[in-house]
């Protein structure tokens, strides 16, 4: 990790409805920096994330990477998309193209890449994530881990400045999790610089450089020592919030 | 048993008579689909389109064309025309722009439909990845909603063709027409040549459509 801010989140307000979703949040990520973001259904979490895309327009403060604004509608958009990677939770290949074409798309579209080049790269980065042999399969034919981390890919060829990840493996199979998570802790080594939502809470403490915990838009703990976080959090919220995700029921009565 | 007069075909040129009428009902709905499809495509991107008046307008097209008898539509290119505006427009032309006009916007309801039917998160993927919106258009929700468009869009198809036949109507002789004549002309040496003539006219449009809807199958099979 550097000591050079590459997105800073100022003041950002986000409202639905007149609801709000997000108040004033505030944000600075370093470059190789990991944060990992966890809270309740709701609390807003995916939709910073759709936010910090331009996916959404905001309602206040502002989004800067490297130094220039993030907007939906703005005339850049495309451009400042191309160096925010994102992959969603339920993988969102294109069905109707190859593992290929889907990971070639925007290289060849958007970047204007030679093929040759673009796709020698993404046979790379395929064999990285171990679906070399899967390339000209549909993503009707690959499991739900494969799918994203096919998903994985497509965003990494384009080269982006900062990688986000809406909850990827909530909709996976227990099984093939790990594959996923294997992927994604090998990027963070090599100084990947990335914003994860996860409810994988083993997983968000050996990756994170930096947690954050929300709940109703806000930042309620922030640590930059997980392995202290998830031991001890320090706020109540926090607690109870961790405590959800270990099972303390019992059959037996009086023990 | 009685003759099933299908001999009356084969006096004369009647065969031949029946196959240009089949020609010219062919030509009339390729044509007619033809320009339905391409058309139809773009009225389906406008139908879906943010701007409320945008879409009154074509929600408005669309009732009138629902609601008007293709047969109503017809009598007034081809004659209601004529006298209010002074156009003189031919048979068979009238016939493309009626069922153009028709077609675009069946086709273009068509469209829409298909793509409201995919999922938004597939536009944001494609925004994600630094797609703008034609990109996104091009490469990703037009071939999709191409596919799902197929097996609707050849049933219009089909039902275009089937309807062409109306066209006897304004004075324009494809096959029934030639079908008529032919058994109008040989009602006394051949009563039974109604039976005859109109089946085979039958097995002329299933000859046409069949292959159509084969296709349709395959392709469906193909993208499935």
């Amino acid at each position: 990790m550097t000591e050079r801010t590459i997105l800073k989140i100022s003041h950002l307000r986000k409202e639905y409805d007149g609801r709000v979703i997000l108040n004033d949040f505030s944000l600075e990520v370093k470059k190789g920096e990991v944060i990992v973001i966890i809270g309740p259904s709701g609390c807003g979490k995916s939709t910073l994330l759709r936010c910090l895309n331009a996916l959404e327009d905001i309602q206040g403060g502002e989004i800067l990477l490297d130094g220039n604004r993030v907007q939906k509608n703005s005339k850049n958009v495309s451009v400042m998309r191309q160096k925010i990677g994102m992959v969603f939770q339920n993988y969102d290949l294109f069905p109707h193209k190859t593992v290929l074409e889907n990971i070639l798309l925007a290289p060849l579209k958007v970047q204007k890449r030679k093929r040759s080049e673009a796709e020698r790269e993404a046979l790379e980065l395929l064999e990285m994530v171990g679906l070399a042999d899967r390339r000209n399969d549909y993503p009707r034919q690959l499991s739900g881990g494969q799918k994203q981390r096919i998903a994985i890919v497509r965003a990494l060829i384009m080269h982006p400045e900062i990688l986000l990840l809406d909850e990827i493996t909530a909709a996976l199979d227990p099984e093939t999790v790990h594959e996923v998570l294997e992927v994604v802790l090998s990027l963070a080594k090599n100084e990947s610089t990335m914003i994860i939502v996860t409810h994988e809470m083993a997983f968000a403490k050996a990756i994170a450089d930096r947690v954050l915990f929300m709940e109703h838009g806000e930042i309620v703990e922030e640590s930059r020592n997980p392995g202290e976080f998830f031991a001890h959090p320090k706020t109540e919220r926090a607690q109870k919030f961790l405590q959800s995700f270990e099972y303390q029921g019992t059959k037996r009565c009086g023990k | 048993m009685q003759s099933l007069g299908i001999d009356v075909l084969f006096k004369g040129s009647n065969f031949m008579r029946l196959l240009e009428g089949l020609r010219t009902a062919v030509r009339i709905s390729m044509i007619s689909v033809t320009i339905s499809i391409l058309s139809g495509l773009a009225v389906g991107v406008l139908m879906t389109s943010k701007n409320r008046v945008l879409r009154l307008v074509f929600r408005v097209y669309l009732e009138i064309v629902r609601i008007m008898p293709q047969m109503v539509l017809l009598f007034i290119v081809y004659f209601g025309t004529t006298r209010v505006f002074g156009w003189n427009l031919g048979a068979e032309l009238s016939a493309i722009i009626v069922f153009s006009f028709w077609g675009a916007a069946e086709m273009g309801d068509l469209v829409r439909g298909a793509l409201v039917s995919i999922p938004r998160i597939q536009y944001e993927s494609s925004f994600a990845l630094g797609m703008t919106r034609a990109q996104t258009y091009l490469h990703v929700i037009l071939p999709q909603s191409v596919r799902r468009l197929i097996p609707l869009s050849i049933n219009l198809v089909t039902r275009m063709i089937k309807t062409t036949s109306l066209v006897i109507m304004i004075g324009i002789v494809e096959v029934l027409k030639v079908a008529q004549q032919i058994i109008e002309a040989n009602r006394r040496n051949s009563p039974n040549a109604a039976f005859g003539v109109f089946a085979v006219v039958f097995l002329l449009y299933f000859l046409i459509c069949w292959p159509i809807s084969r296709l349709s199958t395959y392709l469906e099979k193909r993208w499935s």
